[in-house]
């Protein structure tokens, strides 16, 4: 393998220029058509980029992991209340008693948007291992049911936790998000799950999902992968809710019932379980739609779940069935040279 | 001391309220490996099934509170919600029956979503008061108090345990049900036919958690679209700790899960009332997956 390390040394180049570029196209974005549109389309957008943070973080788990993981809605309870505590207590305290200018004050409010939601990732992260290496020995519906468990008991204990505002709800976070911020961990999101699943890792998963016996056999360390998909899918579940505490401003614990997180895993199958494009289409679409369809209210959630069962029935491999968009879709292909 | 017993006799009704909608997750379980999560919806259509017959009666035949009363809208339901269940099977879980496990229990979400809001568009979201069927009395025994409805309950979710007992070992269709949760593909080839076995388990279930549903609506008369979520994850940890595919195993465990409920609420707080459940299932799964009845995998799953 001669030419290994440069060969990687220029794809994470590659990565990193296309981030850069994403990030700068990113910035300009909400400098001129955010502000444009309004309070309310740009309220959709934000919803559209947290949600894709979730669609494409559960997909790493159930869609190429092949792990049925219903609980995704509590660990983004954690990562969201626990950056609110730490900005709300901590952080804006401290950012207040600060005699700064306003372009100062708007770095460090940035600096410590970084921080926290770092740190409500690393705590859904820590949870999402606690939880993942002993329910990850369990298989298809044992697994779904106990995560399903662990995200309702996260929820329960939030519930019952007075400094964060229990049944009260979680009141004046700063709000230190907007829409640049949402769509860098959307981004990050995606291209941290594009480049794992390219990897030798990435192939570990997509195997153990076809037959984890046969994985097993060929010497990957299954429950090893299993639970690094569970924590890096947790991570990013953490991020996003801190993404949304620091700009709902309000936390409550019904936000995160079990329903959010079926919501989640019909983002990733009517998407494709095993797409990222998939789960960022169905993700924007499933957030548009509510909103389109507010006439029709009442029958939304009766055709979101018979959505649910028809898809299956009729093309259960989702919208995407697993393929991914490429530049050679809209681009005309180029020569081989 | 007489709390406690008191805690224990409302456990202990409670429980096997849990132990009748177990018992329809653990039959489909144990016959098609599937986590029927759309069973606690047809336990909330089983309780609104008896609302409207109920309400049909005293209506049209005049409002007699009786025991023949509750037998009526007992059958009813029960036979409504056995309809409903073969259509559950028919229309969704055949089609995918050779799909990936994945694929069927996502149908199952589904279905169970769809119950609860085609319910909160034609019952209405707001709770019910469930019909007062039969005359409330309580029997007092020393300091401890037993309602009627609790003995009720209790016997009436005996004599259908019973029943079930009986179909299950004791008629051909209930030896055709145990072969086929012993293996699908072998019973088929010993001339049983698996639709039809299967079509009968749903049947058979639904119809029990149709009991369930008017049970609870006299026990506790508010009604409403989404109250078979919890009753029916909790019925389901039920049946796993009481060992999947089991029957008496989804006995004890509804038993179990009903005591542990009301203990929780009367010694620690109501507001873990329905995390203790998780906390069961957890441990359960983590120091004994096969349940308490159950007998070791076969296979591995």
């Amino acid at each position: 393998m001669p030419n290994r390390l440069t060969v990687s040394a220029s794809s994470t180049q590659r990565t990193f220029t296309w981030y850069a570029l994403y990030a700068l196209v990113i910035m300009l974005l909400s400098r001129t058509v955010v502000g444009w549109v309004g309070a309310y389309y740009e309220q959709i957008l934000i919803f559209i980029g947290i949600n894709i943070t979730l669609a494409v973080s559960l997909n790493l788990v159930l869609g190429f992991a092949g792990q049925f993981s219903i609980g995704h809605a509590g660990f983004m309870a954690l990562g969201g209340y626990s950056s609110a505590a730490l900005s709300y207590f901590v952080l804006n305290p401290a950012l207040m008693s600060l005699p700064l200018d306003g372009m100062l004050h708007a770095v460090l409010e940035n600096v410590a948007l970084a921080i926290v939601l770092f740190a409500g990732g690393i705590a859904a992260a820590i949870a999402g291992l606690l939880v993942g290496i002993p329910t990850l020995r369990l298989r298809g519906d044992y697994l779904a049911i106990a995560t399903l468990g662990m995200g309702e008991i996260i929820r329960v204990v939030i519930l019952n936790t007075n400094f964060v505002g229990g049944a009260r709800g979680f009141t004046d976070i700063p709000r230190w998000t907007g829409f640049t911020w949402v769509y860098l961990i959307a981004g990050a999101c995606v291209l941290v799950v594009r480049n794992l699943i390219a990897s030798t890792s990435g192939r570990a998963l997509t195997a153990l999902r076809e037959d984890e016996d046969a994985a097993a056999a060929m010497g990957i360390n299954t429950t090893r992968h299993k639970v690094m998909a569970f924590v890096l899918g947790a991570f990013f579940a953490g991020m996003a809710g801190g993404l949304l505490a620091h700009y709902m401003q309000y936390l409550h614990t019904n936000s995160f019932t079990f329903l959010r997180s079926i919501e989640i895993v019909v983002f990733v199958v009517l998407g494709g379980g095993g797409s990222i494009t998939g789960s960022i289409i169905a993700a924007a679409v499933l957030t548009v739609l509510p909103e389109a369809l507010r006439v029709a209210q009442s029958w939304r959630m009766v055709s979101y779940s018979l959505l649910l069962v028809i898809m299956m029935l009729t093309r259960p491999q989702g919208l995407m069935g697993g393929r991914e968009f490429h530049w050679s879709w809209i681009l005309p292909r180029r020569k081989q040279a | 001391m007489e709390q406690f017993v008191q805690q224990l006799i409302n456990g202990l009704s409670l429980g096997t309220i849990y132990a009748l909608i177990a018992l329809g997750y653990t039959m489909v379980y144990g016959i098609l490996r599937l986590i029927n999560f759309a069973h606690g919806d047809v336990y909330m259509v089983g309780a609104f099934f008896g609302y409207y017959v109920a309400r049909f009666i005293s209506t049209q035949l005049g409002y007699v509170p009786s025991m023949l009363n509750f037998f009526l809208v007992l059958a009813a339901s029960m036979a409504g919600c056995a309809i409903l269940g073969f259509v559950i099977e028919r229309g969704a879980y055949r089609p995918l029956r050779r799909a990936p496990r994945l694929n069927a229990l996502i149908t199952a979400i589904g279905i169970s979503l769809l119950l609860e809001n085609l319910g909160q568009l034609v019952f209405g979201a707001d709770p019910k008061d469930f019909p007062n069927l039969i005359p409330r009395t309580t029997l007092s025994i020393g300091v401890l108090t037993v309602s009627n409805i609790q003995l009720i309950v209790v016997a009436t979710a005996i004599v259908l345990t019973l029943g079930l007992e009986f179909i299950v070992h004791r008629t051909k269709m209930g030896t055709a049900m145990r072969a086929v949760s012993f293996s699908g593909d072998a019973a088929g080839l010993m001339g049983i036919n698996i639709n039809r076995v299967i079509s009968f388990t749903f049947v058979l279930g639904s119809a029990l958690a149709a009991a369930a549903g008017i049970l609870v609506g006299l026990y506790n008369p508010k009604i409403d679209p989404l109250m078979g979520i919890m009753p029916g994850l909790k019925a389901f940890v039920a049946a796993v700790l009481g060992g999947i595919g089991n029957i008496p195993g989804a006995i004890l465990g509804g038993l179990i899960m009903g005591t542990a409920e009301t203990f929780t609420v009367g010694y620690l707080s109501s507001t873990y009332r329905d995390a203790i459940t998780f906390v069961i299932l957890v441990a359960v799964l983590l120091f004994r997956p096969t349940g308490l009845l159950g007998t070791p995998a076969r296979s591995k799953f």
